[in-house]
């Protein structure tokens, strides 16, 4: 019988059924960070449980941490790193703590230190766990109790998902990047419209993106409710595979992690890759985008009251007046960062841009490099250079940062903020703060223009 | 929570809070997160819509209104519960005293939070749950009544089932611990692990 690429990852982890309906999934690889985490290991004290196989996780200090410094900006979040730490050694979990040379962003660092292959199946305590399908591994957020869980069974309890197959033909025009791409899907999905959904995403417009892309797209894709993203593995993926130990072990059969020509989903979307522009956010939720050559929407595009007054007041915490141009948009903040967009060929495409130029007066930009390696990697190439002759503040710590601003990386009340992240909530990077999301060189072309800009525009 | 503790039905005042994509950063904003145990969550849960940028309440808000300050009920918006994993989310709404929440659909992620903290989150459809929005705008606040077993809903003029999992309907009426009763399969899971021995694809992080 013809499988998903799903429906086989699910299969090949399936431990036992359970008889409420349930199944035990087990977890190749499990990944915590500092904040998720400290109530799951208190759970196993208090039922004096131990940790089922130390050798299976991973902990990574990332969410909380100061990027200015190595030093933690306060106690509070000292309390988070320390706990963390002393939980791992506890136990014999390996930990990447600040000043490792391998810390940085969760789900940046697990690719590059090559901890992730086809088939896999992968747990973390953050919903952007679904990066790793990028790699046709199967990965997905988890709350706390589950972490529990997995560290006392190296299992979940797990429901089978519908099935969802999101298809990008074709190509896309020159300026326009995977965070458009996932930007554009979220925008036709909806918020919420893959809830209850595994998403494969297909295409040729998908396949012709490099890792670091793919991962991009897999990351975002919860933001349509995804609880998993998958692309099946191609020569691509295994190219990115070569020379890595752990994952090697895997790859042996990246080939059968792809859906059988005849599998059926359950649900299906087409997008044609020539009809993606390089898009902005307007509002306080992931699928309100425009292109950046459009308006922000008004009240007669809609026809339900709901939407009306969704727009209404989606409108009034942005500050932004109905049918106002995106670029007449002014920003006071750039930020380059994230799980979304902080990759070396993130920041590749935002020095792009860059070079040769500088950011507009009254901005204040600040990148944040997903990973320590990510870090070094730039500095050698002369990323960091092209950033700081620019005028972009160079953190030297890898962190979430103002992504979600858990540190001190926060954005104030009404402060505008051109962000290559992935949510623009209310409050996400600081109460009443102002967030549009784009990608990393669209970033850079705010940042330059001092207004949401169209990066078709510096070439 | 034991056996002989079971939740069968939940009945109390519902408020309604009919807003779309009501996401975890605004269900527990992220300065409530920087704690290593579980309590005291309470404050945090919508605080940023309880409470104005000085810490006064927000008169205007549903919650902070009669009859709903005492609601533990809530009617919700499509897609309650997007974004974030943070079960604090979760923690922060059951201190509250929030006991279920009626909608059109749930972040997964959230969804699995809520089961795990008796927080119980039945499915209707869009017309239901404008219906349910209807009757609790009622500033008399008449009693909603949900029968975990039954999968109903019942007020003195709505009377309708819901969609709820088999597997979760189960756990909310028993309050089990997932964790304790999924070592009861200790064994299954050694052999699976045996059999990925035999494979060669154990994974080690050093």
């Amino acid at each position: 019988m013809s499988r998903t690429l799903y429906d086989k990852l699910v299969d090949a982890h399936k431990v036992c059924d359970l008889p409420d309906g349930d199944m035990l999934i087990y977890v190749d690889l499990h990944i915590m960070n500092e904040y998720t985490s400290p109530q799951a290991f208190s759970g196993l004290y208090t039922k004096g449980l131990e940790v089922w196989r130390a050798e299976a996780h991973l902990a990574v200090i990332d969410h909380v941490n100061a990027t200015r410094s190595r030093e933690p900006h306060d106690t509070e979040s000292k309390l988070l790193i320390d706990n963390l730490q002393s939980n791992c050694s506890k136990h014999g979990i390996a930990f990447y703590g600040l000043g490792d040379p391998r810390q940085g962003i969760e789900h940046v660092v697990v690719p590059e230190q090559g901890l992730v292959a086809p088939g896999m199946l992968i747990a973390c305590g953050d919903s952007h766990t679904t990066t790793y399908g990028a790699y046709g591994a199967l990965g997905f957020g988890i709350g706390t109790s589950e972490v529990e869980h997995v560290l006392a069974t190296q299992t979940l309890r797990y429901k089978r998902m519908k099935t969802m197959r999101v298809t990008v033909n074709g190509d896309v025009a020159p300026g326009v990047t995977a965070k458009d791409i996932i930007m554009k899907v979220v925008q036709v999905v909806g918020a919420g419209g893959a809830n209850g959904f595994a998403v494969e995403f297909a295409g040729s417009a998908i396949h012709s993106l490099d890792m670091a892309g793919r991962m991009t797209v897999c990351n975002m894709a919860v933001e349509l409710g995804a609880r998993a993203a998958l692309i099946a593995a191609d020569e691509v993926t295994e190219t990115a595979l070569k020379g890595h130990s752990h994952s090697g072990q895997f790859a042996y059969k990246a080939e059968s992690w792809i859906s059988d020509p005849k599998a059926i989903f359950d649900e299906e979307f087409t997008i044609s890759g020539a009809d993606i522009e390089p898009l902005i956010t307007w509002g306080t939720s992931p699928d309100q985008s425009v292109p950046i050559t459009a308006n922000v929407p008004c009240a007669e595009d809609y026809i339900s009251p709901k939407a009306k007054a969704l727009l209404s007041r989606s409108l009034q915490y942005m500050g932004l007046i109905e049918g106002q141009s995106a670029q007449s948009i002014k920003i006071d903040t750039a930020f380059i960062g994230s799980c979304t967009n902080s990759r070396i060929e993130d920041l590749r495409e935002a020095a792009k841009i860059l070079e040769g130029r500088h950011v507009a007066k009254g901005v204040e930009a600040i990148v944040v490099p997903g990973s320590a390696m990510t870090r070094i990697k730039a500095e050698a190439e002369g990323l960091r250079a092209i950033f700081e002759a620019a005028g972009f503040e160079w953190r030297p710590e890898a962190g979430c940062s103002m992504c979600l601003a858990m540190n001190d990386d926060i954005a104030m009340d009404g402060e505008r903020v051109a962000s290559s992240t992935n949510r623009n909530f209310e409050g996400r990077q600081g109460r009443g703060a102002r967030t549009h999301l784009m990608s990393p060189a669209m970033v850079a072309a705010a940042a330059i223009s001092g207004h949401l800009a169209d990066v078709r525009d510096f070439k | 929570m034991k056996d002989n503790q079971m939740t069968k039905t939940i009945k109390g005042i519902a408020a309604p809070l009919p807003l779309a994509n009501v996401d975890t950063d605004v269900i527990m904003p992220k300065r409530f997160l920087i704690t290593i145990t579980r309590e005291g969550l309470g404050d945090g849960a919508f605080a940023d819509l309880r409470f104005d940028n000085a810490g006064r309440q927000r008169p205007e808000f549903i919650l902070n209104k009669p009859p709903w300050t005492q609601a533990n009920i809530l009617i919700v918006g499509d897609n309650f519960g997007c974004g974030s994993s943070r079960e604090h989310a979760v923690w922060g709404m059951r201190q509250l005293g929030i006991d279920a929440c009626i909608g059109t659909g749930f972040a997964g992620i959230f969804y699995d939070n809520a089961r795990k903290n008796g927080l119980a989150l039945p499915v209707v459809s869009p017309e239901m749950r404008d219906l349910f929005l209807q009757f609790s705008s009622d500033a008399r606040g008449k009693e909603i009544s949900i029968d975990l077993e039954r999968r109903t809903i019942t007020t003195s003029g709505i009377n309708t089932t819901f969609e709820m999992d088999d597997a979760t309907q189960v756990a909310l009426i028993r309050g089990r611990d997932d964790t304790l009763d999924s070592l009861e399969h200790a064994g299954a899971i050694r052999d699976y692990e045996e059999a990925l021995q035999r494979e060669a694809r154990v994974s080690v992080i050093k």
